[in-house]
C-alpha cells in the first residue's frame, strides 16, 4: 500500500535536516503506529506524504500503490487515496462544511474519472456517517471547523475520512487535545473505517489511543530515523519505560 | 471664499456641457443645487476626500468612451418575480419596463412627475443636508442636472421587489439619475438595482424612512470593463426605521460609491455593505459616512474588496456620533483580499464620537489566501484553483451575507463564482 524507503528530508528554508533515511511499509489492512518523542520527525512525516509546502525531500522515496507519491500535486494524492486528519484541523470561516465535503467527495471522483455524487446521494450518506459520530445537522451546516471544540474537529477529521473513503489513511496526534470520551467515539469511528482494502498510520506520542485503535505494527521514531519495529507490546513498553530506554538501547 | 480658479475652470465646463431641466415643481431645488455645486466646486485631487481616487474622469465635461460588453448571460435577477423597470443609457424606457403599477406603491417619472408632488418635500433635501460636514459636489450637481429617474412611494408592502435594470448600449452614454424613496410608517419594500448603466454614470438616491419603516436595498454594478460610475445614497433614518443597502461590482474602470447615513430617531439599524472584484485597470472606492444623531441606533459597514493584477481598492468610512447619541452601536470593517502584490488597497476608517456610551467598534485588514486554508482544502482533493475561489467567496460572505434574502445571496455569489471561474479560463 505505502512504501517509503530511504527518506530524506530538510527544511526547505533553513538547512536542516528532518528525515534522515525512514524506510516504513504499510501493507492494506493493517493499522501501523508510529511513537516517537517531540521532534522525532513524525509530524514531518505525515507533511511530506501529504504533500504541504516548506519541505524538500533530498533523497529516497515514497510510493502509494506503486504510484510516486512525491511527484504529485497535494490534490493528486488525496485523489489517488492518500488521507491526512491533521493534528490542528484549519479554520475556513465562510465555507459551510457540507459545501466543504461535497466539494471534495465529488472533486475526487472527478479526478479519478467516476461519475460524481447527486445531492440526494450525499445527504443521505453524510447523515448515516455523522449520526455515527455524534455529529448534529448544525456543526454540518457550521463553517468548517468554527467555534468546534478540539473533540468536534476531530471528529470532523474522521466524518471526512468516512465520507472520502481513502485508502491510506494518516492520523496525526488525532488523540491531542481529546477526553478519554471523545477518544473513544473517535477511535470507534476509526475502527469502523478498517477493512482488509485500507492502510493506517497512527502518529502519536501515548499508547492510550492504541488501547482503542489495536495497531498490528508499532514503530519507534527519534532524530529522523526509525530506530525499532515490534507488535502492540513495544507501546507497552514506551508507556511503562519512556522513549530512553529504547533510544539508549539502539545507540 | 473664491474656489481657486482651476476648480473654478473644470466646475464650470462641465456645467456648460450640462443642461438645467427648466419648469416644473423641481426647478427650485435644481437651481439650489446649482448654487452649492458652484459653491463647492468640483473635486480635484488636492480633496481630502479624493486623495485616494482621481476624480478627473468623473468631473470632464465630456464622459471617456466606455465599450458596450456583450456577456451573452441572462442578467442578475432576470428569472425573479419582480417590478421590472428600465433605463437605456439613462432614459427610462416604458416600452421595456412593466407598468408602473403596484399594490403598495406608487411610482411616477421624475421627468413627467405632475406639478405638485411629495418629491417636492424631498428631491435635492437629502442631498443637501448629506454635504455637511462633508462636501459631496457630484452630487449637487447629479441634483442640478438629472435627467430622469424615479420617484417612489412605498406606503404599503408591495409584494415583489421593484426593480431598476440600467442597460448600457452606446460607447458614448453620459447618464445622470436622481431616484427619491419614500417609505412610509409601516411600509416595506426592496429596491433591486442592476446594470452598467452608461459610459460614464452619476446617480443619486435619495431615501427618506419614516417611523418603523424598512428598505432594503440590493445594487450589482454590471460588468463593463470600461464605465465609469459616481453613485450616491442619502438615507435618513426616523424613529425604529431599517435600511439595508449591499452593492456587488464587479470591474468597471473608475466606480465612486457614496453612501451617507443620518439617524433621526431612535432605535434605527443601517447596515451598508459591498463586495467589488476587480482585475486590472479598475479602481474602486467606497466612501460611507454615518451620523449618529439619535439614541440606541445600530450601524453596520461591511466591505470586502477581492482584488487581482494591479487592480485598486480604497475605503473611506466614518462614523460619527453626535452627543445625545448615547447607546449607539456602530460597527465598521474593511477587508482586502490580494490576489497578487500588483493590486493595492487604501483605507481611511474614522471614528468621530462626543457621547459616552457607546460601543463602537472598527478593523480593517489586507491579506493574500490563507496559505492553511488553501492546504486544508487541496489535502481533501479540492484543486487548487476551485479551493481558491471557495476561499475568495468565504471572504466574501460577511458582505453578502448583510443580505437579508438567502435566495438573492445565492444569485450574488453565483455571478461571483462566475467571475472567478473566468478567470481561471
Amino acid at each position: 500500500m505505502l512504501e517509503i524507503k530511504n527518506l530524506h528530508v530538510k527544511l526547505e528554508e533553513e538547512d536542516k535536516q528532518i528525515l534522515k533515511g525512514v524506510d516504513l511499509e504499510v501493507e492494506a489492512g493493517k493499522v501501523h503506529a508510529i511513537m516517537g518523542p517531540n521532534g522525532s520527525g513524525k509530524s514531518t512525516l505525515s507533511y511530506v506524504l501529504s504533500g504541504r509546502d516548506g519541505y524538500e525531500v533530498t533523497d529516497g522515496s515514497a510510493t502509494l500503490l506503486g504510484e510516486d507519491l512525491l511527484d504529485m500535486d497535494v490534490e493528486e494524492r488525496a485523489a489517488a487515496g492518500l488521507f491526512l486528519a491533521f493534528q490542528y484541523p484549519v479554520e475556513i470561516p465562510g465555507v459551510g462544511n457540507m459545501t466543504f465535503l461535497r466539494t471534495a467527495v465529488n472533486a475526487q471522483r472527478k479526478a479519478r474519472g467516476e461519475e460524481e455524487m447527486s445531492s440526494a446521494d450525499f445527504l443521505k450518506v453524510i447523515r448515516a456517517r455523522a449520526k455515527e459520530l455524534k455529529i448534529d445537522a448544525e456543526m454540518l451546516k457550521r463553517p468548517v471547523n468554527v467555534g468546534f471544540s478540539g473533540g468536534e474537529k476531530k471528529r470532523n477529521e474522521i466524518l471526512q475520512m468516512a465520507m472520502l473513503e481513502p485508502k491510506m489513511c494518516i492520523l496525526d496526534e488525532t488523540d491531542s487535545g481529546l477526553d478519554v470520551d471523545a477518544m473513544k467515539l473517535v477511535a470507534d469511528g476509526v475502527n469502523a473505517l478498517r477493512d482488509e482494502g485500507r492502510g493506517f498510520l497512527v502518529i502519536t506520542h501515548y499508547q492510550r489511543l492504541l488501547d482503542h485503535i489495536k495497531p498490528d505494527v508499532v514503530h519507534i521514531m527519534a532524530n529522523g530515523r526509525i530506530i525499532k519495529t515490534g507488535g502492540p507490546e513495544l507501546a507497552l513498553e514506551v508507556e511503562q519505560n519512556g522513549y530512553a530506554d529504547i533510544m539508549s538501547e539502539v545507540a | 471664499m473664491a474656489l481657486p480658479q482651476a476648480k473654478q475652470d473644470v466646475t464650470e465646463a462641465r456645467i456648460a456641457a450640462l443642461s438645467l431641466p427648466e419648469g416644473g415643481w423641481a426647478e427650485p431645488a435644481r437651481r439650489e443645487a446649482l448654487a452649492r455645486v458652484r459653491a463647492m466646486g468640483l473635486p480635484n485631487a488636492r480633496d481630502e476626500y479624493w486623495k485616494f481616487t482621481r476624480p478627473d474622469t468623473l468631473v470632464s465635461a465630456e464622459a471617456p468612451a466606455a465599450r458596450v460588453l456583450e456577456t451573452g448571460e441572462a442578467p442578475l435577477f432576470d428569472s425573479r418575480d419582480r417590478l421590472k423597470l428600465v433605463f437605456v443609457d439613462g432614459v427610462f424606457s416604458a416600452e421595456e419596463s412593466d407598468d408602473l403599477s403596484l399594490e403598495g406603491v406608487t411610482i411616477d417619472r421624475l421627468a413627467e412627475a405632475k406639478d405638485i408632488h411629495w418629491a417636492k418635500e424631498l428631491y435635492g433635501t437629502l442631498e443637501a443636508r448629506g454635504q455637511e460636514p462633508v462636501a459631496r459636489p457630484l452630487a449637487a450637481l447629479n441634483t442640478a442636472f438629472a435627467t430622469d429617474g424615479l420617484l417612489i412611494h412605498v406606503t404599503g408592502k408591495p409584494s415583489k421587489p421593484i426593480s431598476l435594470i440600467y442597460r448600457h448600449v452606446s460607447d458614448s452614454s453620459d447618464a445622470i439619475l436622481h431616484h427619491v424613496i419614500k417609505v412610509d410608517a409601516g411600509a416595506e419594500a426592496t429596491i433591486l438595482e442592476n446594470g452598467p448603466a452608461a459610459a460614464r454614470f452619476n446617480k443619486c438616491m435619495e431615501v427618506d424612512l419614516a417611523a418603523g419603516a424598512r428598505l432594503h436595498h440590493v445594487r450589482a454594478q454590471g460588468r463593463d470593463h470600461e464605465r465609469r460610475a459616481a453613485t450616491h445614497v442619502f438615507a435618513r433614518l426616523e424613529k425604529e426605521s431599517v435600511f439595508k443597502s449591499f452593492t456587488l461590482s464587479v470591474n468597471g474602470a473608475m466606480t465612486r460609491n457614496e453612501v451617507v447615513v443620518e439617524f433621526t430617531g431612535d432605535d434605527g439599524v443601517a447596515h451598508v455593505a459591498g463586495a467589488c472584484m476587480g482585475d486590472g485597470d479598475f479602481h474602486h472606492d467606497d466612501t460611507v459616512f454615518v451620523t449618529h444623531d439619535a439614541v440606541n441606533c445600530e450601524s453596520r459597514q461591511v466591505f470586502k474588496k477581492v482584488l487581482r493584477n494591479g487592480a485598486t481598492g480604497v475605503f473611506q468610512g466614518k462614523i460619527l456620533v453626535k452627543p445625545d447619541a448615547q447607546k449607539t452601536d456602530g460597527y465598521q470593517i474593511s477587508q482586502s483580499l490580494l490576489l497578487d502584490e500588483d493590486s493595492q488597497f487604501l483605507a481611511k476608517p474614522e471614528l468621530e464620537i462626543y457621547a459616552d456610551d457607546v460601543a463602537c467598534s472598527h478593523g480593517s485588514t489586507s491579506g493574500a489566501i490563507d496559505e492553511d486554508g488553501l492546504f486544508y482544502l487541496r489535502a481533501r482533493g479540492v484543486p487548487r484553483g476551485t479551493a481558491e475561489d471557495l476561499l475568495t467567496i468565504a471572504f466574501i460572505a460577511e458582505a453578502v451575507q448583510e443580505v437579508d434574502d438567502e435566495s438573492l445571496q445565492e444569485d450574488l455569489v453565483e455571478r461571483v463564482a462566475g467571475w472567478l471561474a473566468r478567470r481561471r479560463g
